[in-house]
């Protein structure tokens, strides 16, 4: 059974969002994702500063046998970047929610985390 | 022929579906790419053993006095090589040259012959030897009546006498022993690069023996850890390394082509005549140089020397005993020689490769 944090915002993507500092909100993929994917070899981290819409690709999750796009749940701008995470990639899959975040984003719009899925919800979709 | 949207369900399905597995279509079949994980499967099989659902594969039976000399005519290898329950590597080419596929044939009795052939070219092969069958060949296809798994690793001899203990030893490298009055078919060979067998058995039988190995030791390995370990070795993968418009030779198969063997064979002219012209090309097995994201399947390879795109990959991905990333890609022949700097594409972003010694592992 997948793991899913109530104070997260899920997209379907699967991608999480911590919507609780948005200024500088962290974002990864859900226990389940990282289940799918397995075996995280490589990441392809996004720049800092860039600003990045709503659904635009901004980083690739690489497993030994395919490369997944990671989406932006909302549109902001990338404050800051997991660099360890380049070190070892692995930590997507051993600690998705916590050391395995990608990447912060400074929320543009508070109100596009509404179209995001909530614990119970997403819960639901990945029964 | 089957109809091509039917999915091809194996006799092991529920058993892959009770252990969690990942199911995708591959080759017209439903088959598990995973269970625990593509590296601790590939890891189990280099290092102790592994159990693969290989019931998509094809089998052919091809009887008849004169069946040597008929496969002759149609096949690189030597079949007059074989003597009875010996096997051998062997293609059927085109008439260009080309692969239409690469196939095991065993020689069961002088005019008696097994062929386990790609489970995607199943309905092409059996196409091409019913239209070059000749009076007294018999050729029959029993793809759809065996169910098939194949045993890799060190441990995969004494997992053998573990389950079978009455079947006597494991048939010599590349050899054929039927079972259980002929039902059951073992040939030991394999495509991971470990010691190993294929065993052949009627689909409601093969389940039982799935279980017996497993309870052996046998872990479950899909078809993701079956591509990385054949990988490491350089063993090609039809459809993808080799295809209609590359030859054996080009593809480095050229010691299981025999020109000498004391027949032409269809495609043989083409294949002289390369090797007397030389070739243009060659298959080389590629290594990523530094930290790079896995190099996969149609991934540009580049010339850093001109910038231009050159080739391809045809096959790519992270090797798990390595810990880099390989592929294989057929480049111009001045560029075929060990050490020759590369560079990949992904996404529009160049890594230097290099060409490396085959097989890799």
């Amino acid at each position: 059974m997948s793991n899913v944090l109530d104070h997260l915002k899920y997209a379907e993507s699967h991608e999480w969002i911590d919507p609780t500092t948005p200024e500088a909100a962290p974002v990864g993929i859900s226990d389940h994702a990282q289940d799918e994917i397995q075996d995280v070899v490589y990441l392809e981290l996004p720049e800092l500063g860039r600003v990045v819409e709503k659904g635009e690709a901004i980083a690739v999750v690489e497993s030994v046998k395919s490369a997944n796009d990671i989406y932006a749940p909302v549109g902001g701008e990338i404050v800051e970047i997991n660099e360890p995470l380049g070190e070892a990639p692995e930590l997507i899959n051993t600690d998705p929610y916590g050391e395995g975040w990608i990447f912060k984003l400074k929320i543009a719009d508070a109100s596009e985390l509404q179209a995001l899925d909530d614990a119970t919800a997403y819960s639901a979709k990945i029964g | 022929m089957a109809d091509l949207t039917d999915i091809q369900i194996s006799p092991l399905d529920s058993r892959h579906r009770e252990l969690g597995a990942r199911m995708l279509p591959f080759a017209g079949w439903e088959m598990p790419i995973q269970y625990e994980g593509i590296v601790a499967e590939h890891n189990a099989v280099r290092n102790s053993l592994g159990i693969f659902d290989i019931s998509h594969m094809g089998q052919v039976e091809i009887s008849g006095v004169d069946s040597e000399k008929w496969l002759n005519g149609l096949l690189t290898n030597d079949v007059s090589a074989l003597e009875d329950n010996g096997g051998q590597y062997t293609l059927m080419l085109n008439e260009g040259g080309g692969v239409i596929d690469d196939l095991i044939l065993y020689r069961e009795a002088a005019d008696r012959f097994f062929l386990v052939v790609n489970a995607s070219k199943i309905d092409e092969d059996v196409a091409w030897l019913t239209q070059n069958l000749t009076e007294g060949i018999e050729l029959k296809n029993y793809s759809d009546d065996f169910g098939a798994f194949a045993i890799q690793g060190p441990a995969a001899e004494s997992a053998w006498e573990k389950v079978t203990a009455e079947w006597g030893a494991l048939p010599p490298r590349n050899g054929i022993v039927r079972l259980e009055n002929g039902r059951i078919i073992a040939c030991r060979t394999g495509y991971t690069g470990e010691d190993g067998f294929e065993f052949f058995a009627p689909n409601a039988e093969i389940g039982k023996w799935w279980d017996a190995f497993v309870s052996a030791g046998a872990k479950p390995c899909g078809l993701g850890s079956r591509d990385s370990l054949r990988l490491e070795k350089c063993y090609p993968l039809n459809g993808s390394d080799l295809d209609p418009d590359h030859s054996p030779l080009e593809a480095g198969l050229g010691f299981f082509v025999k020109l000498e063997k004391g027949c032409e064979f269809t495609g043989s002219d083409v294949l002289k005549k390369q090797k007397t012209e030389g070739l243009s090309q060659r298959l080389v097995a590629i290594q990523v140089i530094g930290k790079a994201p896995p190099p996969r399947h149609g991934y540009g390879v580049a010339d850093p020397a001109t910038g231009e795109q050159i080739s391809e990959l045809t096959s790519g991905g992270l090797s798990p005993t390595l810990g880099k990333g390989i592929g294989l890609t057929y480049v111009p022949v001045g560029l075929t020689k060990i050490g020759t700097q590369l560079e990949i594409d992904v996404r529009g972003r160049r890594f230097p490769c290099e060409v490396v010694k085959k097989p890799m592992v």
